[in-house]
């Protein structure tokens, strides 16, 4: 299938009173059109950074993408003008966010909210729009959606205001959906409700989805890839099936060591990874995880391992073989 | 086995907090039944994991157990004395005993205090030790919980997070308590310092023989970390059973939505699995449903269910449950 969207060594730095945080340090991956991409990591670890320096969301000054292309569509995302963005983002890639409470406008009814990027990017008259805005809020299963409309945020629900934030989200029938930890904020059988509606969307709209979250659990029910990111770099890439019967990053194995288990009743410790996460004031010249890392050779403090092919659809980047203990041939 | 010692004991507990409603004229004071009357012991030695979705008085019922919160009513009692009737001054010696580790470790700790202070506070105030083995009692604590001693002349700021949340804890064990509430105390932290101050929590428990009321929504810690637990929902406690019990054979429609909703990191399991989707949100704790607070978005509600509130009842051996139909 054709890759929908490709993006090559991208770099994202942010200047800062403290010095340069280097938040995104050559990141690559592709997306094919209608799968969904699970992207994991801790806090920090550059997972939004990733998908709003595509988006031209990230403030600059301080922020700054300083290296790579983005491919959506055969066009750089990163060389495009802001006017050009503005109508790839309303149109053909949405975003959801982590927080629905404070990514609506507050003084402004939902419906205006939903019906503005139907005026402005399918020149809808409002009318249209409006018709629109409460066929989307059905969608996503808001009980009276017609008369929802005229309701601001703060009469919504948290489960109900996600709702509406995906139904604004698909409006335009966006290719691709970015999904920036939607149900993190939300309680689980929330959460649960709005995982079962995006997979149902997706089956009836077909768009590609980027779920980024830092619940593996969320991932291996959702996503087809997942990429696990750490220190500003995707450690560890693969299909999910393959990544978590078979993880070949220490990291991902100590996350997955670190998660106690719903259906098993552990009766021995959880594995927990030693020390903190890395902050981001110098680029790294070794392995970003080799201060953490049970596997550690001496070549990991010397060198930053690629993200190198382990297994057929599964890439690694660390120079040991978590099976034997020693380097990789 | 050896008998099992109840160290508290919480009947008929109630916690109101009164709301205001409506505009200047029509005014109306109304109240919200943040913790509307629950029953349960807690033995020596033990984790009694208390889970449920936010705002179903999990937090408030840890506070009230404390007296940080006076109880509306009910009792609590402790070791034998009922914290609800006692004064200020017995509350505050029998808090030596019992203490809490927060949610926040940034705003649970003060900021103006260096970490000697924060840790030596509750040992200078309780006059446990003379001045000059404060410090050194600091440091085996610091010590204890896996920190530098030498950090003890430091800042909050100076820390992470999850090294935040073990000055908490050493300042928990200060007074060597017997029981500690956690509210929450690992759910600020990423995963990978999720699992340290776990183990932490674990060691120290074999270690100090603590008891704990383990408050927390992740069910997959609650199974990992509890003896038994207890679920609530908007203000009562629905089910409570042994961990293994309750996670393996849940009685009430609402643990089994939750514990359905829960996603498992395996992909293989997951796509098999049937998932319970509960339909609308939590009703509001001002004005909840009459019968059974679930009814509203339980799959199997009745008449009956509107008509009488569902009796806790023991439906096996140890296995407590509030529905009509369980059992």
């Amino acid at each position: 299938m054709e890759d929908l969207l490709a993006v090559e060594g991208l770099e994202t730095q942010f200047r800062m009173r403290e010095g340069v945080v280097y938040a995104v340090n050559g990141v690559s991956f592709r997306l094919k059109e209608g799968e969904t991409l699970g992207v994991v990591g801790e806090s920090g670890c550059g997972k939004s950074v990733t998908v709003m320096s595509m988006l031209g969301l990230i403030p600059t000054p301080p922020g700054e993408v300083v290296a790579g292309t983005a491919l959506y569509n055969g066009q750089d995302l990163l060389k495009m003008s802001n006017d050009e963005l503005r109508r790839v983002r309303g149109s053909h890639i949405s975003i959801i966010f982590q927080d629905p409470m404070t990514s609506f406008n507050p003084v402004l009814t939902i419906g205006r909210q939903i019906a503005e990027p139907l005026e402005t990017h399918l020149e809808m008259t409002k009318k249209e729009a409006w018709d629109r805005g409460a066929e989307v809020l059905e969608l996503v299963g808001i009980p009276n959606a017609r008369q929802r409309l005229n309701d601001y945020p703060h009469q919504f629900s948290g489960g109900m205001r996600q709702r509406a934030m995906i139904a604004m989200a698909l409006t335009c029938d966006p290719a691709i959906l970015i999904a920036d930890e939607p149900t993190t904020a939300l309680d689980v059988t929330i959460q649960a409700q709005i995982i079962d509606l995006v997979n149902r969307l997706q089956d009836k709209l077909g768009m590609a989805i980027i779920w980024i979250t830092h619940d593996l659990g969320v991932v291996a029910g959702l996503a087809q890839r997942v990429n696990v990111m750490y220190g500003g770099y995707i450690v560890e890439q693969a299909t999910v099936d393959e990544l978590y019967a078979n993880p070949q990053h220490p990291y991902t194995i100590g996350l997955l060591g670190s998660l106690p288990r719903l259906d098993i009743e552990q009766h021995q410790k959880l594995a927990s990874i030693d020390g903190l996460p890395p902050v981001l004031y110098e680029k790294p010249t070794c392995c970003p995880f080799a201060p953490r890392c049970a596997y550690r050779v001496d070549r990991c403090l010397q060198e930053n391992p690629p993200l190198q092919f382990v297994g057929l659809d599964h890439y690694a980047a660390c120079w040991v073989d978590p099976a034997t203990g020693k380097e990789r041939a | 086995m050896m008998e099992k010692q109840v160290l508290l004991h919480v009947e008929g507990l109630k916690k109101y907090f009164p709301v205001v409603q409506g505009k200047l004229l029509g005014r109306e004071i109304r109240q919200l039944r943040a913790v509307d009357d629950i029953s349960f012991d807690v033995y020596q030695g033990e984790t009694l994991g208390l889970v449920g979705e936010s705002g179903c008085g999990k937090s408030t019922t840890g506070r009230s157990i404390l007296q940080l919160y006076r109880p509306t009513a009910g009792k609590v009692i402790y070791a034998g004395t009922d914290l609800t009737g006692a004064s200020k001054g017995e509350i505050r010696r029998l808090r030596q005993k019992m203490q809490m580790i927060f949610q926040d470790p940034y705003a649970s700790l003060n900021p103006r205090m260096t970490v000697s202070e924060t840790i030596g506070d509750p040992i200078r105030i309780h006059s446990l030790l003379p001045r000059n083995e404060i410090e050194s009692r600091v440091k085996e604590l610091l010590a204890m919980v896996g920190l530098n001693p030498a950090f003890i002349n430091r800042y909050p700021h100076e820390f992470s997070g999850g090294q935040r949340q073990r000055i908490g804890i050493a300042r928990a064990l200060a007074l060597n308590p017997d029981l500690i509430v956690c509210d929450e105390p690992i759910s600020a932290l990423d995963v990978s310092i999720q699992a340290q101050v776990v183990n932490l929590l674990e060691d120290l428990q074999e270690k100090l023989g603590l008891t704990y009321l383990f408050i927390a929504h992740d069910l997959s810690m609650v199974r990992h970390i509890s003896t038994r637990v207890a679920v609530m929902y908007l203000g009562v406690i629905v089910e409570l059973a042994d961990r293994t019990e309750l996670y393996e054979h849940p009685q009430h429609p609402y643990t089994q939505a939750l514990l359905s909703a829960v996603p498992i990191p395996d992909p293989k399991i997951e796509k098999k699995r049937e998932r319970i989707i509960l339909t609308g949100d939590v009703p509001s704790p001002v004005n909840p449903p009459s019968g059974c607070r679930f009814r509203t978005r339980c799959p199997l509600a009745a008449e009956i269910c509107a008509a009488e509130r569902p009796a806790f009842r023991e439906v096996s051996p140890g296995h407590w449950a509030a529905c009509h139909f369980a059992g």
